[in-house]
């Protein structure tokens, strides 16, 4: 039986692999952070400063974490009415019926499309709408970026959310029904609250998502390193200043950016236990 | 049966997909004020009869039906679905009060439900009376704002049917209500159903016959989706017309 | 009383509202899906002039081809042969890094689905799953970029795209080890199979089409990638399978392409491409899903 403690030895130290992989990860980002942290302290994180003049450096990430944060919940915004009907539609409405499952497909494809394409998309289909409209010169901005990330993540909303109100007991419904309520009432007084924290957590892991998302965002939002003052204003996010500086990045300025990595790497981190606590509470 | 029947189904059939008939023209009359049970093994149709009488088939679409069904007269598939389901309150198999809600908003979901808004002081009536009329009142009067997942299971079977007459319906339609629930709370729902034929029109449908033979007034058995027989279950019990309820009764299948 | 009530009540009214909640969830369902038509049918009119034989085998134009030949009104010449060459050597070694180790860390944790450290590399590899591929690039930018290679290569990109791939791996491994039925697994034991023998030809196999459909969703979703690969790969205008330097990979072209105004119609092309390659790996792992559920 030496063969198999071989074996098991193997297997756990390819688990092994994972820890250690994942405790490097948080490590090196902690220390390429440290510079950063040591020359602004917090400020780094509270200073909307980012200027890479040499001899006169300073370096904050508020504009970003502000451009992350308002982004992404104004794409969730976005997200919430379109995941929320393509749910109703494949688990209470359509339920069971060839409908349902060639919606679910659809928007299982919209997950399959590459960041860059939506970028790509966004850019010379998208844009052109928008300055049409006249509300932005430009066409860049939260506003674009946010929209094409709604798209983006409501795959991810709809496949949780429909899974979640497919699960509603049809005693429920169903007693219900027996009093007269309209499907309509039935959505909202039996379905919805039964499959509240459901919902929630499909919400909140779509928004942990939208915080990592880069390549579409930095095609879109404009890469200005201000706090935008607008929907249609530009700005920039955690992820997309790292995009677009990180290659001509040296010293303070790399140290910097690897710090607004780990600030992300945290905020989406909390968010998604956050998600997977709320789902665990459920079940 | 009588000269004033409540409800009279009048050739009934429903079939579940196309030459699959779960009830096959089934026609009977259900007296006010009594209790009449529908028997039959399980798989005869009895509980898709129930179903019928409220319309609850129309949720499925692919159940068809034909005939009619007649409350005080009137085709049930001629009005709203809705006063229809106002008029004929339901109890299912397994207690399922709506685990969202406090035992208070339970009693009045069918007024939440049904979008009608009602002053504080005609609410707590309602809710008095419905738990009073199924003798839970003294049991839950301090948890009326708790949520009603920590009852016991008669106790939620027995809010449930507190839910359905808080509405007032004419007819209450019990799909086995007691299937679920243990001998103590069998017993004491089954006397709440002998009280409440005071003031409603109960249609049970039961796989039990000493159920049947002990409450119901009327009895209407049922085999293979036909109404082999119904009648006085007092007759029905003693002196059965047909084989097949000779059979069943006397515990040779089922 | 309660009669009155009754009558005062609008069943109308909530029987329209009903009928208008209905149509408001079909109208919000089909504007959801309405990108992905537009999207394909955008990059299929404007990308689909450019591809032919030589989009294949060639590398990339520089922007002088491309600009004369956009002035002259032709095609630009030249492909993504870099790109592809690219991407799958990346995608190569990052299989071979990632597969073997999360198939056997997802054994692990399914064969010690009660022990607690099992449970935490389980949780590790959730949140790992849950870290932007960007952060990821920095990773394998300080680890390998500079402190391997000494510089940008594929296998920095490879090792971006293994940690990718590695939590989707082990998931897909426990989920579908989880689907076979116990006595089989017994039945094995029974048998005084070696342990090892019995993964290799039990476990695996009886697992298969699972997971199959696990590596092809993985796969589907690093071919895509871009972020980590600028800051590891980068990019290079030639074909090379020297994986201690830079490579191209296909999405990189993309943006490249999207940088450089002349090459516009080049990226509708690549993207076109690339959408269609990733959305196929994403189908046929769904069909094979769908197939494994009725076995």
């Amino acid at each position: 039986m030496g063969g198999d403690r071989i074996t098991r030895g193997v297997l756990f130290g390819s688990s092994l692999i994972i820890v250690l992989l994942s405790g490097g990860i948080i490590l090196s980002l902690t220390g390429g952070a440290i510079p950063a942290f040591k020359e602004f302290g917090l400020r780094f994180i509270f200073s909307t400063q980012w200027d890479p003049t040499a001899g006169k450096e300073s370096y904050g990430a508020m504009a970003f974490i502000a451009g992350t944060v308002i982004t992404s919940l104004l794409a969730l915004i976005i997200c919430i009415p379109m995941a929320f009907s393509a749910s109703l539609f494949i688990s209470e409405y359509f339920k069971g019926t060839r409908g349902a499952d060639i919606l679910r497909g659809l928007v299982d494809l919209l997950a399959g499309i590459p960041s860059i394409v939506y970028g790509f998309w966004g850019f010379y289909a998208l844009r052109p709408l928008i300055i049409s409209t006249g509300l932005s010169d430009q066409g860049f901005g939260i506003f674009t970026a946010s929209l094409v990330l709604a798209i983006m993540i409501v795959p991810y909303a709809t496949s949780i959310s429909s899974e979640i109100i497919a699960m509603v007991p049809v005693e429920l419904k169903e007693a219900a029904y027996s009093m007269g309520a309209t499907r309509r009432e039935v959505i909202f007084n039996v379905v919805i609250p039964s499959a509240r924290s459901g919902i929630m957590a499909s919400f909140i892991l779509a928004l942990g998502r939208a915080l990592g998302e880069t390549m579409a965002v930095t095609m879109l939002i404009g890469n200005a390193n201000i706090i935008p003052k607008g929907l249609f204003s530009p700005g920039n996010t955690m992820a997309s200043v790292i995009a677009n500086q990180f290659g001509e990045a040296s010293g303070l300025k790399m140290s910097a950016l690897i710090a607004t990595g780990l600030l992300l790497f945290a905020i989406t981190a909390i968010v998604n236990a956050l998600g997977k606590i709320v789902i665990k509470r459920f079940a | 049966m009588t000269d004033n029947p409540i409800l009279e189904i009048d050739n009934l059939s429903v079939a579940y997909e196309t030459g699959r008939s779960a009830v096959k023209n089934v026609s009977a009359s259900i007296v006010r004020n009594a209790i009449t049970a529908i028997m039959g093994p399980s798989g005869c149709g009895k509980s898709t009869l129930l179903r019928a009488v409220n319309r609850m088939h129309e949720l499925y679409p692919s159940i068809k039906t034909t005939g009619d069904i007649r409350l005080d007269g009137e085709s049930i598939f001629s009005m709203p679905v809705i006063e229809l389901r106002r008029r004929i309150g339901m109890v299912f198999q397994r207690p399922n009060p709506f685990p969202n809600m406090t035992i208070y908003e339970n009693v009045v979901a069918g007024y939440t439900l049904n979008d009608i808004r009602l002053k504080k002081t005609q609410r707590d009536d309602i809710v008095e009376k419905a738990l009073h009329s199924v003798t839970l009142w003294d049991e839950v009067k301090d948890s009326l704002f708790r949520k009603g997942t920590f009852l016991s299971g008669g106790q939620q079977q027995r809010l449930c049917i507190a839910r359905a007459i808080a509405f007032n319906p004419e007819i209450l339609l019990l799909d086995e209500p007691t299937s679920a629930l243990d001998p103590v709370a069998t017993a004491k729902v089954e006397d709440l159903l002998g009280e409440l034929k005071k003031e409603y029109t109960l249609l049970l449908v039961t796989h039990n016959m000493s159920q049947a033979a002990r409450i119901s007034d009327d009895s209407m058995f049922m085999y293979l989706g036909e109404l082999v027989e119904s009648g006085k279950t007092e007759t029905l019990f003693t002196n059965p017309h047909d084989q097949r309820t000779e059979a069943y009764l006397t515990g040779k299948f089922g | 009383m309660t009669k009155e009530i009754f009558l005062n009540e609008n069943i109308r009214q909530r029987n329209r509202k009903n009928k208008r909640f209905r149509w408001l969830v079909i109208a919000g369902s089909v504007i959801t899906i309405i990108p992905i038509f537009l999207i394909v049918a955008n990059l299929a009119v404007k990308g689909v002039r450019q591809i032919n034989i030589s989009f294949f085998t060639e590398t990339a134009p520089d922007t002088f081809q491309a600009m004369i030949a956009t002035s002259n009104g032709e095609i630009i010449p030249g492909g993504i042969a870099n790109g592809l060459m690219g991407s799958l050597l990346m995608v190569i070694i990052a299989s071979l890094m990632s597969i073997p180790v999360g198939m056997m860390t997802g054994i692990y944790i399914y064969e010690n689905s009660t022990s607690r450290y099992a449970s935490f590399v389980r949780s590790i590899s959730e949140i790992l799953q849950g870290v932007p591929s960007i952060i990821l690039g920095i990773i394998a930018y300080l680890w390998i970029v500079k402190g391997v290679t000494r510089g940008y290569s594929a296998f920095a990109g490879s090792v971006a795209l293994t940690i990718m791939m590695l939590p989707l791996i082990i998931r897909s491994t426990e989920e579908t080890m989880k689907m076979i039925p116990l006595p089989i697994r017994e039945a094995a034991f029974a048998l005084g199979v070696p342990y090892y023998k019995m993964i290799i030809k039990v476990l695996i196999p009886c697992s298969f089409s699972g997971l199959a459909t696990g590596i092809l969703l993985a796969l589907s979703r690093i071919l895509g990638e871009t972020a980590p690969l600028m800051l590891t790969a980068l990019g290079s205008p030639a074909i090379s399978l020297d994986i201690a330097k830079p490579v191209s990979a296909v999405p990189l072209l993309i943006w490249d392409f999207y940088n450089d105004p002349n090459m516009v119609n080049l990226v509708w092309s690549a993207s076109l491409f690339l959408m269609i390659f990733v959305l196929s790996l994403n189908l046929l792992s769904r069909s094979l899903a769908a197939k494994h559920k009725y076995i």
